[in-house]
């Protein structure tokens, strides 16, 4: 399923933070968004979802196999939100719920949207934990979000994102808050959760390291503009955009040459 | 000259009903004065518990630590000593280390105290570190994160310390904000004679700013050395798995490598070399007897 969006308009009370975004994310493909704080990305992402602040003004469309998910009744998207787009926050100790165990919150949403039943969705809880690499999901099931350490706790996030099957995965800097090792994990797990499932995936993240690791194409915004798209390699090897290039340059150092050898 | 050592240090946390944890597991660590010295390692490697037992706010279980010469005692109640102020921390959260209730200036203010400066006003300090003049009159709440950071990098500095220490004093920061925080801590460090003492799990900001870096796991300095002799040839296999973690913008879409498992529970720390449960080179002598000598604590590069 292929989600766009076109001529994307946001304003939050005076101020106009998207000024008419295109963006297309296919499936199978990973889609990375860049840019500066403050430049739209966050807000980008949010909209797709409907979760904007409210008093918020929209123009364009967003779309998801032929329905405008911005010109749908509340009712209607709350159908879509959850069971066909999830999405990912960048820190799993704030997004989880403290005092609900695991389980609760992978199966939550499964049985509302899916309707299925208290077994299977327990069933269903554990083949999650283990597709994200939980180790033994029997136990973990039953423990509490702060039992785990901040990569396992992303894990998880990505696993209640999945429970329902999406098509659509936002993963807003889902690996900001970890550590390196950790997030070269967290990398991995995302890239062969979209090639597998075939979701299309937009990944917001200021690191173009990341977005060099595991998106196939990307877009660089500025100031709620995306100033240039194209495949990996062509944007971050010969970008065309001063604003990317300025991005690429500020990046430290001059032999990145290292950790290359040594895969 | 040698401003902080750390020989040896020990640094233990007690809860009751839980195992005894040895966050900082015999450390050792110099830094000399203008020279600065970045510390990384994965969250929980203890990094945080050594810069806090600098500042005498963790005592050391074993071990010593001196600054300038004066071995640093636990922070109690009354006032540190005189010759211990010359050691300034700048911590990770500003919205939680600036006194919402104070104006700025007040608390830049403090740190002149400290110091018996009666010539230099807090808007001097605030100059210092880029930020208006008029500052001083407000509120910690007026001000952005990077603003903030700025402002107890101030404080710190009015105290005139000959050792800064940073413990990761950009990771609460916007990511457009830490390079530069990071580039005038050093900057103001390097230009007023002092050391600095860096603590980072940003790698990348790391190597951009010191001179040297030490590599801490599970409360062990596993290596240490010049940054760029460090990056080119990282020798340690945990350095290497932490330097071939960060992802490079070269556009080819390669995966960084993996290290497999979780960084061992430190109440209770695998026998003989701490990585070994993890490493890709263990050997058997690993697994029994712990590499205690430096600069690079692995059975693989042993001193001859």
């Amino acid at each position: 399923m292929t989600l766009t969006i076109s001529g994307l308009k946001v304003s939050i009370g005076e101020a106009e933070i998207l000024r008419g975004v295109d963006l297309t994310v296919s499936a199978g493909h990973v889609h990375g968004l860049a840019g500066e704080s403050g430049s739209g990305k966050t807000v980008t992402g949010l909209a797709v979802l409907g979760l904007l602040p409210h008093g918020s003004r929209t123009a364009g469309t967003i779309e998801l196999a032929g329905r405008d998910l911005l010109a749908m009744p509340a009712k209607q998207l709350n159908a879509v939100r959850g069971a066909e787009i999830a999405m990912v926050f960048q820190d799993p100790a704030t997004s989880l719920h403290p005092m609900v165990t695991v389980g609760v919150q992978l199966t939550e949403h499964m049985r509302h949207h899916l309707g299925v039943g208290r077994k299977e969705a327990r069933e269903r809880a554990l083949g999650l934990l283990a597709k994200v690499r939980i180790p033994s999901p029997e136990t973990a099931v039953d423990r509490y979000p702060h039992q785990f350490s901040g990569g396992m706790r992303q894990r998880i996030a990505i696993a209640v994102a999945l429970a329902c099957e999406p098509k659509v995965l936002i993963a807003d800097e889902p690996t900001t808050a970890l550590d390196v090792t950790v997030q070269a994990g967290i990398l991995r797990l995302l890239r062969g959760l979209c090639d597998d499932l075939g979701l299309a995936v937009l990944l917001v993240t200021h690191d173009l390291g990341v977005m060099s690791a595991v998106a196939d194409e990307v877009s660089v915004m500025k100031d709620g503009l995306v100033v240039e798209t194209g495949p990996r390699g062509q944007v971050l090897t010969e970008p065309r955009h001063a604003y990317t290039r300025a991005l690429l340059e500020s990046l430290p150092g001059d032999d990145h040459k290292l950790p290359q050898e040594e895969r | 000259m040698t401003l902080l050592t750390i020989d040896d240090l020990v640094v233990e946390h007690r809860t009751p009903g839980r195992p005894l944890v040895r966050a900082v597991a015999g450390a050792s660590l110099t830094v000399a004065a203008g020279e600065v010295v970045g510390l990384v390692g994965e969250s929980g490697c203890g990094k945080s518990t050594l810069a806090r037992a600098v500042c005498g706010l963790h005592p050391a279980a074993a071990g010593t630590i001196t600054v300038g010469g004066h071995p640093v005692t636990s922070l109690g109640l009354r006032s540190r000593h005189r010759a211990l102020t010359g050691a300034q921390m700048v911590f990770q959260d500003p919205y939680a280390s600036l006194n919402p209730r104070r104006r700025v200036g007040a608390q830049i203010a403090d740190g002149l105290r400290t110091a018996d400066d009666r010539t230099t006003a807090p808007a001097d300090l605030l100059e210092r570190v880029g930020l208006p003049r008029d500052f001083a009159e407000r509120f910690p709440h007026e001000f952005s994160g990077g603003q903030r950071q700025r402002i107890a990098i101030a404080r710190a500095l009015a105290a005139r310390p000959s050792l800064l220490i940073g413990d990761e004093p950009i990771s609460a920061l916007d990511a457009s904000a830490q390079a530069h925080v990071a580039r005038l801590m050093r900057d103001l460090a390097v230009e007023s004679g002092a050391g600095l003492l860096f603590i980072s799990h940003d790698l990348s900001v790391v190597r951009l700013i010191a001179d040297r870096i030490a590599v801490m796991y599970l409360g062990k300095i596993v290596e240490t050395g010049p940054t760029a002799e460090v990056w080119a040839d990282p020798k340690h296999p945990y350095t290497r798995a932490l330097l071939g973690a960060i992802p490079i913008p070269d556009g080819r879409g390669v995966l960084p490598t993996e290290l497999p498992g979780d960084v061992p529970d430190p109440a209770d720390p695998p026998s003989g070399c701490r990585f070994h449960p993890r490493c890709p080179l263990v050997m058997d002598v690993c697994l029994d007897r712990e590499p205690e000598f430096g600069p690079v604590a692995c059975w693989l590069h042993k001193p001859a």
